[in-house]
């Protein structure tokens, strides 16, 4: 299983990696999207993946690292309010500049 | 009891932020309110280094769980030298604001946004924890995208473009740093690491972390062969701003690289800091060589930010303690001369409307006070006694002789030779000569008290060095025995945990 989300969390780099080679301002933030996702991911499986235990102490033996849950979430968060933060800035650029597009925008 | 106060570095600007924000931004009281909060944490922070340097680090436990466990922060003399001088430059900067930022930067939250700033980069000095020192990381680099972008011309979307897209960059692979810190140590507490770390000195992967983590801060921190996107995005925006982004923000990097690579990477030191060495050498160089070809005021300043940062790195990677008082010696002096002189060049701005050096001369006849200030920034800059620039460079280049790094510290003089060389450039354009400027009708008076604070203080050090050196000494110290951040933090050690006060031995 963990083998599996680390192909996953490769994979999810390398498109990512693709996709902010483009010139396109769009394509470059869903690359970083993906970029987060691949990062929170690799955070999930760094607290070892296993199934049915629960975070709670009072249960008993099987039970679920809730730290990478916890960094996981803030992780989303901060991931999420900056991807919108981009998406607007490229909007603006968009007014702005006339042009979403990277080598334009660098020659103007 | 004056421990607790210490959180009021991060609360007091969040809650001042907020407030600011509901008052509404047209209100008078953004201006004020912002002077007396930036005024007030200054004084406390002075207070707060003094605090630190008489009884030892202030460890604070958030909703008292024991480390390593809850969140904590760390008031160690490092962490608050950085504070203050953040809070130094804070006050500077709003100073100049209050004058300089027009209206429609006001209303567009100018002031809670600065405060937002102002507490990402408190919290990043501050914290214990190598996880909220990534959250403190967003929330600074998330109010410098926004202050960047302010007022919208195409220049600065362009570049806020780059800053953000190679910011998020960099925040994604420190992710996955941290991903594999966990997986690999179980802990993110920074001082049960560097326990963690020593006990397993001899596991490979340590250096793998440390190269990940190296890549991240040296992104921000901007060391060769990172620092490309440096000059562009500290040129469009107001003079307040680049001041404080080109005075502090590229330092919380080098900071964060401070903290890591002498509390926790310190376990091959053979491999690690000489690459850091290598990487300071090509710094300092490249970064003054770009200096010498701009011919805009604010390009030449940050080209200078790069090739300083360099010293500071060289004196990591030197890794002695004489070399790591030098370093933050030379990070005092490099924050305040290096804001200083990016507010000079926006008081020009403001009354002349340009930068570039080729519009611009003879500024001496208009305001000879001006140009002295400029002068003495300058000079203090390239390293001359007795100036704070000189004793700053001295130390480290000293340590470096000990170590008999003699190339090294043939670089760092090459380097401020050059450095000397492109403030001379800029004294003979913009202040030398006919004038020929042109003139805005905006008055010179208002701008200066930020200016003539930060200018006394390099003065000041320049005539009292022994002041800062103590203080710097005493950082060095705790930097170079990690034992007593960790005890610190953790309560006593058992003996023979192997933390180790490794004194790099001179090769």
């Amino acid at each position: 299983m963990e083998l599996l989300m680390i192909a996953v969390i490769g994979i999810l780099f390398g498109c990512g990696t693709y996709l902010l080679l483009q010139a396109h301002l769009l394509q470059i933030i869903v690359g970083l999207a993906l970029f987060s996702h691949g990062a929170n991911l690799a955070l999930m499986v760094s607290g070892g993946l296993k199934r049915g235990g629960p975070p709670l102490l009072t249960i008993g033996a099987p039970y679920a690292d809730p730290l990478p849950q916890a960094l996981i979430l803030t992780a989303i968060v901060i991931s999420f309010g900056v991807t919108a933060f981009a998406l607007v800035l490229a909007f603006l650029t968009k007014q702005v500049c006339v042009s979403n597009d990277v080598d334009e925008l660098a020659g103007g | 009891m004056i421990d607790q106060l210490f959180i009021l570095f991060v609360i007091l600007p969040v809650l001042t932020a907020v407030i600011l924000f509901a008052i509404g931004p047209r209100s008078v009281w953004q201006q004020r309110a912002s002077l007396a909060v930036v005024a007030l944490l200054w004084a406390f922070s002075l207070y707060g280094l003094v605090h630190v340097l008489q009884t030892g680090i202030v460890v604070l436990r958030m909703g008292d769980w024991p480390a390593p466990y809850g969140i904590i922060l760390v008031a160690d003399v490092l962490s608050m030298t950085m504070v203050a001088l953040t809070m130094t430059i804070a006050l500077a900067v709003t100073l100049f604001s209050l004058p300089t930022v027009d209206r429609a930067r006001q209303e567009h939250f100018y002031y809670p946004l600065f405060f937002i700033l102002l507490m990402g980069v408190n919290g990043a000095f501050l914290t214990g924890d190598i996880f909220n020192l990534f959250v403190f990381f967003e929330v600074l680099l998330i109010a410098s995208y926004a202050l960047m972008a302010l007022g919208s011309d195409a220049d600065q979307l362009r570049e806020t473009n780059i800053y953000v897209v190679l910011n998020l960059i960099a925040s994604a692979v420190f992710l996955l740093g941290l991903a594999a810190t966990y997986r690999i140590m179980g802990t993110l507490n920074m001082a049960d690491l560097a326990v963690k770390m020593q006990a397993q000195a001899e596991n490979p992967l340590l250096t793998v972390l440390a190269m990940v983590f190296l890549f991240v801060f040296g992104t921000k921190a901007a060391i060769f062969p990172l620092y490309f996107w440096l000059p562009g995005p500290y040129f469009p925006p107001p003079a307040g701003i680049s001041a404080f982004f080109g005075g502090i923000l590229t330092k919380v990097g080098v900071y964060a690289i401070f903290r890591t690579f002498t509390l926790l990477f310190r376990h091959d030191p053979s491999f690690t800091h000489e690459l850091l060495l290598a990487l300071s050498a090509a710094t300092m160089l490249f970064g003054v060589l770009g200096a010498i070809s701009q011919m805009d005021v604010k390009r030449i300043l940050s080209y200078h930010i790069i090739s300083q940062i360099g010293y500071m790195i060289l004196g990591i990677g030197l890794f002695t303690p004489q070399a790591l008082a030098g370093a933050l010696f030379y990070i005092v002096h490099h924050v305040i001369v290096k804001s200083a002189l990016f507010l000079i060049s926006g008081a020009v701005q403001e009354t002349t409307g340009t930068t570039s050096l080729k519009a611009l001369g003879g500024l001496a006849t208009r305001s000879w006070f001006l140009s002295a200030l400029f002068l003495v920034a300058a000079l203090s800059l390239a390293g001359l006694p007795p100036l704070s620039g000189f004793f700053s460079k001295f130390i480290i280049l000293q340590a470096g002789m000990h170590e008999g790094r003699y190339g090294y510290v043939a670089i760092g003089l090459l380097g401020s030779f050059l450095t000397l060389f492109s403030m001379l450039k800029i004294w003979n354009g913009v202040f030398w000569g006919a004038d020929r400027a042109p003139t805005r009708p905006a008055g010179l008076r208002p701008l200066l008290p930020g200016v003539v604070l930060l200018v006394s203080l390099t003065i000041g050090i320049g005539l009292f060095p022994s002041v800062l050196y103590r203080v710097v000494d005493a950082a060095a110290g705790q930097l170079t025995d990690p034992r007593v951040y960790i005890e610190a933090v953790l309560g006593p050690q058992t003996p023979g945990s192997g933390i180790l006060p490794a004194e790099r031995t001179s090769q």
